[in-house]
Order: C-alpha cells, then sequence, then structure tokens
C-alpha cells in the first residue's frame, strides 16, 4: 500500500511542478493546488498506514484496549487542507484580478517588476 | 508570570478583532491600532525582562503536558525577536497614520497589519512544528493581502511571484512536518532534539534538515531562492514596505536559526557548511542585485538579501564544529551566533528606517527613480541626516551599530580560521556602501532634476504637511536606537552572547519545556494522555 502511495504522491508531485512551469495562470493554480494535496498525502503515509480500529475508549476503561490508529496526522491534515483552501481561494482572486487588471493570463509578460 | 508569554500572540489577535468592529471609522481604527502596539512593545519588553531574570520561559496551552500539547517557548532570541517586531509594527502603525491612502484603510489596513503582528510573534514564540507552519500561514495570508492592497499593476504582478514562491515553500515546509512526524512520532521541538539524534538513519535527518533548509530560505530570500523579494518588496505603499523588509524574511531566518541550532546539530560539516557558502553566496548577488539598480526602494530591497547572508554567516560558523570541540572554537562559535543575533537587531532598526525615509522621499517627488530624484539636502537638510545615519549604519561605519554587529562576525570568522567569507563580507560592506553613495548622491546631494518640482499637493501627497509629525517620528526614533545601540553596544552585546548560550545549549531548551518521556511505539503518547487526564479527572472528584 505504502508502495502504490508514494507512486501517486510522485505523480502529484511532478504534474503539480510540470504545471507550474508553464506559461498559464490557471494551470499554475492547479499546479499549487496539487502540491499541496501532494504534502498532505504525503504526511498521511509517512505518519504509517495500518487499518487499526478507531482511538475510542470502551466504557469503563481508562484507555483504549489494543491496536489503534494514531489520530494526529489527520488532524495535521485537517488543518493542512482548511489553510490551503483558504489560502488558494485568494490565489484564485489574485489571479482573476490579475488578468483584469494586466489583461492576459501569460506569466511571460508580467514582467513590469522585474527589471 | 507565565502567562504573559501568550500576551503578543494574543493581543494582537484581540486588537484587530476590535479593529474590524469599527470597519467605516478609519481615524479611530489607526489610533487604536497604534495605541494596540503601544501595548504590544509593553508586553514584549515585560516578556523580555522575566526571560532574562528567570531564563526560558514554558508555557504548555491548555494544560496539555509537552509533546502532547502545544508548548509556547520564549528564550532570549525569541524574546528579543518578539521585542523588534512590536517595535517596528508600532512605528509603521505610526507611520501609516499620514501615509495610507483612504482607499486602503477602508480595506481593513490596520486590522491586517495586526494579524500580520500575530502571525510573526506566535512564529518566534511556538515551540511545535506544525504551530509554526500555521503562524507562517497567518503571517502569509496577511502579507498577501497587504502587499495587493490597491490593486496596481505592479503590485499585482509583485503579489503573483510572492504568492506563489511562499506557497511553494508551505508546501515543502508541510511535507518536512509529515516526514519528520513519520520518523519521530511528535513534533514538539524540545521532543525532536531529543528523538532525533535516535533516529537510526542519520542520512535521513540530513535529508529532512536540507528540506527545512529549503523551506526556510525561500521565506528568508537566501541564495538562490531570493528572487520574489526584489520582485514584489518595491510594490506596495512604503510602510508596507518597511514592515516587510523589517520583519517578513527575519522570520525564515529565525527558523534557521532555531532549527539549525536545536534539531539538526548532527552533522556540522554538511549542513551548517551549506548555510555558509549559501550565506557568502547571498551577500554578494544581493549586493551586486543592488549595484545594478537605479530605484529607491529596489535597491534596497536588494540589500535585504545580503544581509540575510551576513545573518545566517555567524549560524554557517557552527560549521567549525564538526573539526574542532575545543573551548575556544566553541567560544568562537558563541562569538559568530551573538554576531548573528546582534545584526539581526540591527538590520531591522535600520533597514525599517530606510524603508521609511524612501517613503517620505517618494511622496515629496512622487517617484522613486533615482534619476527623476534630487535637491533634498538643500530643501530636506534634516531628512538628509535622518538618511545619512542608517545607510552609513548599513555601510557599516563606525561607531555605529552596523559597525558592532560586522566586527563581532568578522572577528569570530577570523578566530574560526575561515578567512574566505571573512573576505567576502568585508567586500561586500564596501559594495553596501557603494550603493548607499549612490542614493546619497543622486537623490540628496544632486541638483532636482529639470523640471521636477517638489509635490507640494496632489491626491496622496496632500497629506504631508498635516502628517508630517506622524512621518518623522517613526524615523527620528528608529535613527535615534540606531545611534544609541552603537554608543552602548555593551549591553546589546551581553543580551546577545546570552542568547547564543541558550541557543548553543540545546539541553536548556529541552529541560525548560520537559517533554515527558515516551516509548517508540506511537500508540504509548495517546494512552499517557488519557491516563493523565483520568487522573486529573479523579483528583478534582469525577466528572461534573
Amino acid at each position: 500500500m505504502e508502495a502504490i502511495l508514494a507512486v501517486v504522491i510522485g505523480c502529484l508531485y511532478a504534474s503539480g511542478l510540470y504545471l507550474m512551469m508553464r506559461r498559464d495562470l490557471v494551470k499554475l493554480i492547479i499546479g499549487l493546488a496539487l502540491l499541496s494535496q501532494a504534502a498532505n498525502l504525503l504526511i498521511f503515509t509517512s505518519a504509517g498506514l495500518r487499518s487499526l480500529r478507531a482511538p475510542l475508549i470502551p466504557r469503563g476503561e481508562t484507555q483504549p484496549v489494543g491496536d489503534f490508529a494514531d489520530p494526529l496526522p489527520q488532524a495535521l491534515i485537517l488543518t493542512a487542507i482548511v489553510i490551503s483552501f483558504g489560502v488558494i481561494a485568494f490565489t484564485l482572486a489574485l489571479f482573476h484580478r490579475a488578468y483584469q487588471t494586466i489583461g492576459t493570463d501569460d506569466l511571460d509578460e508580467m514582467k513590469a517588476t522585474d527589471t | 508570570m507565565n502567562s504573559l508569554i501568550v500576551t503578543p500572540v494574543l493581543l494582537p489577535l484581540l486588537v484587530a478583532a476590535v479593529l474590524l468592529g469599527f470597519w467605516r471609522h478609519r481615524r479611530i481604527q489607526g489610533w487604536l491600532g497604534v495605541f494596540g502596539m503601544f501595548g504590544l512593545v509593553f508586553a514584549a519588553m515585560l516578556l523580555l525582562a522575566s526571560v532574562h531574570e528567570q531564563g526560558i520561559v514554558v508555557m504548555h496551552m491548555g494544560g496539555w503536558r509537552a509533546p502532547f500539547g502545544i508548548a509556547l517557548v520564549a528564550d532570549l532570541f525569541s524574546a528579543i525577536m518578539v521585542l523588534l517586531a512590536a517595535l517596528v509594527g508600532l512605528m509603521v502603525s505610526i507611520y501609516s497614520l499620514a501615509t495610507i491612502d483612504n482607499q486602503r484603510e477602508s480595506f481593513g489596513y490596520y486590522p491586517l497589519l495586526h494579524f500580520l503582528q500575530m502571525g510573526v510573534c506566535g512564529a518566534f514564540l511556538t515551540g511545535d512544528m506544525f504551530n509554526l507552519y500555521v503562524c507562517f500561514e497567518i503571517m502569509l495570508m496577511s502579507s498577501f493581502v497587504l502587499l495587493c492592497l490597491g490593486s496596481e499593476r505592479g503590485q499585482i504582478e509583485g503579489a503573483i511571484k510572492y504568492v506563489t514562491l511562499n506557497l511553494i515553500s508551505s508546501a515543502i515546509f508541510l511535507a518536512g512536518v509529515g516526514i519528520l512526524y513519520g520518523i519521530t512520532g511528535t513534533l514538539n521541538m524540545a521532543d525532536l532534539a531529543v528523538k532525533l539524534p535516535a533516529v537510526e538513519d542519520q542520512t535521513l535527518v540530513t535529508l529532512l534538515a536540507m528540506i527545512f533548509l529549503v523551506t526556510f530560505g525561500i521565506k528568508a530570500a537566501i541564495f538562490p531562492l531570493f528572487f520574489w523579494l526584489p520582485a514584489s518588496y518595491h510594490t506596495p505603499r512604503p510602510a508596507v514596505s518597511a514592515i516587510f523588509a523589517g520583519l517578513l524574511t527575519k522570520v525564515g531566518v529565525y527558523a534557521l536559526i532555531r532549527v539549525f541550532t536545536l534539531l539538526f546539530t548532527h552533522d556540522f560539516g554538511t549542513t551548517h557548511m551549506i548555510i555558509l557558502v549559501l550565506a557568502g553566496l547571498t551577500m554578494l548577488t544581493g549586493v551586486l542585485g543592488a549595484a545594478a539598480q537605479n530605484n529607491f526602494r529596489r535597491i534596497l530591497a536588494f540589500h535585504i538579501i545580503s544581509q540575510i547572508g551576513y545573518m545566517i554567516m555567524g549560524l554557517g560558523l557552527m560549521a567549525a564544529l564538526s573539526w574542532s570541540t575545543s573551548d575556544a572554537t566553541y567560544a568562537a562559535v558563541r562569538l559568530a551566533l551573538a554576531g548573528s543575533i546582534f545584526y539581526i537587531v540591527h538590520h531591522i532598526i535600520v533597514k525599517t528606517n530606510l524603508f521609511l525615509v524612501s517613503g517620505v522621499v517618494e511622496q515629496l517627488q512622487g517617484t522613486g527613480e533615482l534619476q527623476q530624484l534630487g535637491g533634498f539636502y538643500r530643501h530636506w537638510p534634516f531628512l538628509s541626516i535622518l538618511f545619512l545615519i542608517p545607510a552609513m549604519s548599513l555601510g557599516g561605519v563606525p561607531p555605529l551599530s552596523g559597525f558592532w554587529s560586522k566586527l563581532i562576525l568578522i572577528k569570530s570568522g577570523l578566530e574560526l580560521q575561515y578567512y574566505w567569507i571573512v573576505a567576502l563580507a568585508l567586500l561586500v560592506g564596501l559594495l553596501t556602501l557603494y550603493s548607499m553613495t549612490k542614493i546619497w548622491a543622486e537623490v540628496f546631494w544632486a541638483d532636482e532634476p529639470e523640471g521636477r518640482e517638489f509635490v507640494s499637493d496632489g491626491t496622496p501627497t496632500h497629506r504631508i504637511a498635516s502628517g508630517r509629525v506622524t512621518m518623522f517620528l517613526p524615523i527620528i526614533c528608529l535613527a535615534t536606537t540606531t545611534v544609541a545601540i552603537g554608543l552602548y553596544a555593551q549591553p546589546v552585546f551581553d543580551i546577545a552572547l546570552r542568547a547564543a548560550d541558550q541557543l548553543l545549549d540545546a539541553n536548556q531548551y529541552v529541560i525548560a519545556v520537559d517533554p515527558q518521556p515516551v516509548g517508540n511505539s506511537s500508540l504509548e503518547p495517546l494512552a499517557n494522555v488519557l491516563e493523565h487526564n483520568q487522573a486529573v479527572v479523579n483528583e478534582r472528584g469525577g466528572l461534573r
């Protein structure tokens, strides 16, 4: 399972980076979104994939019995998803504004501040 | 008073929330913002005093012990950084009263400033890697909006580059955090400092170190990851440029120093040598880039990059610990780290001030291009002096603050026998002085160009007359601080040395945070928490 996910993560990173290196604003933002998804999946995988029970405490016990899954990676990923959602939404608005102001979505024509 | 440590995070949040309530009252927002920053400076001073007295201050959020809860940790280095951030925030918010136009104010400029401050202070104080990521995001998000506020073409273009590169950095950071958790099962920094040396495969740790070097390197704008900075820093209003220049890259530098003194100390010869080489290249490319520029704020922006090189040079000099652990080496490394801290103190104050001066110049003549500026010495001699102080300090002219910080770094470099970086640092200092004299000659000394009058009215500039006090007060304060640090360098140097001691002795940090020992099994921590909780519940006489 880890091997499959590793390949998936690799593909996500590769396609994200490929899209970001295009000249198109829309492809850039899709690339950014893929990159953050890849990072989320990486956390999920590197924290260990095991099909264990949910970390719930049976009635009358003080701690979970037997093997249970580690809930922390999911909490991390959830936070990261929320943050990246906000950031991507902002970026989308920014790029839309850029398209309106500059009149093009070609990154090669946005060099006014470079020299 | 451990709860003092949350104030620098909570206070800006609270003030920002209150300011949002005054959405339509721009003046009230502005002045309340200034008072909020005053409070922050006060809190930061108290924090520094208490850390200075009783050593590292720790607070476990919600009473959850490390490594399960999130710990806020303030050692001297953090406390110094928080104080500087608060100071810059105060100066910039006073300056903003006169220089930010109505449109920007009515789109929430002041609340954003406080949200930015919250992220910055949070990043300085947190003792948890994931929390550091969250604080970075808070800071970035507010900086994105501050950068775009106004939607001029240059701003939007600059913002695209800034946003994209910083988001890439965040994605790498997140991946690094994931892998870190995967191999150690913890994200608390003190706990990591204990567990990372126990990891079997140390090459994996080196790999992680490189991931974090790239992440924080992008944020700190080190070579070759700095391209977003000169593309964006000169586009927003000068007040925004000033707070960005003063604080944002320094958060990256802070994170680098924290991570490479506390966590990744297993292989000085590799990791810190790479940092040292990068420091040299960063200095050189930054200053050469500046020499090629002809816009006031672009020159200053490139100088930020070259100064970042000096700051991480002190960190890179720790590489010497790989071939010698004698007392002399240790003392020199301590000096190098103190030099870095001193340099950060000096740089934040001076750089913010230079950007504030550039803002006044741009308002008076309506442009930042050097060829179209001139005549300031004749018409504004006082402003010229105010520029000269930070400019000379940046170039390292004695007895100003820049001289001492460079002196300490160069002395430690000589003691550790890294002569090439010393030579480079001296050369870059000279080139910095060249850039500053270029600005001086073109903007202040030369006559004003033909047909270019001082703007006396017009939309953004008509407020200069009424806003003269609020514009000049921060510049005067910061210039005085620069001179004061130069003349009374010893107390600052002593604090920097003590901060360096704390950084070099990771045990102090670990003991202060005191993460509870847990086994290797990833299942055990949770069981411990629950047991602890049950104990607490029992103590209180059962669940109510």
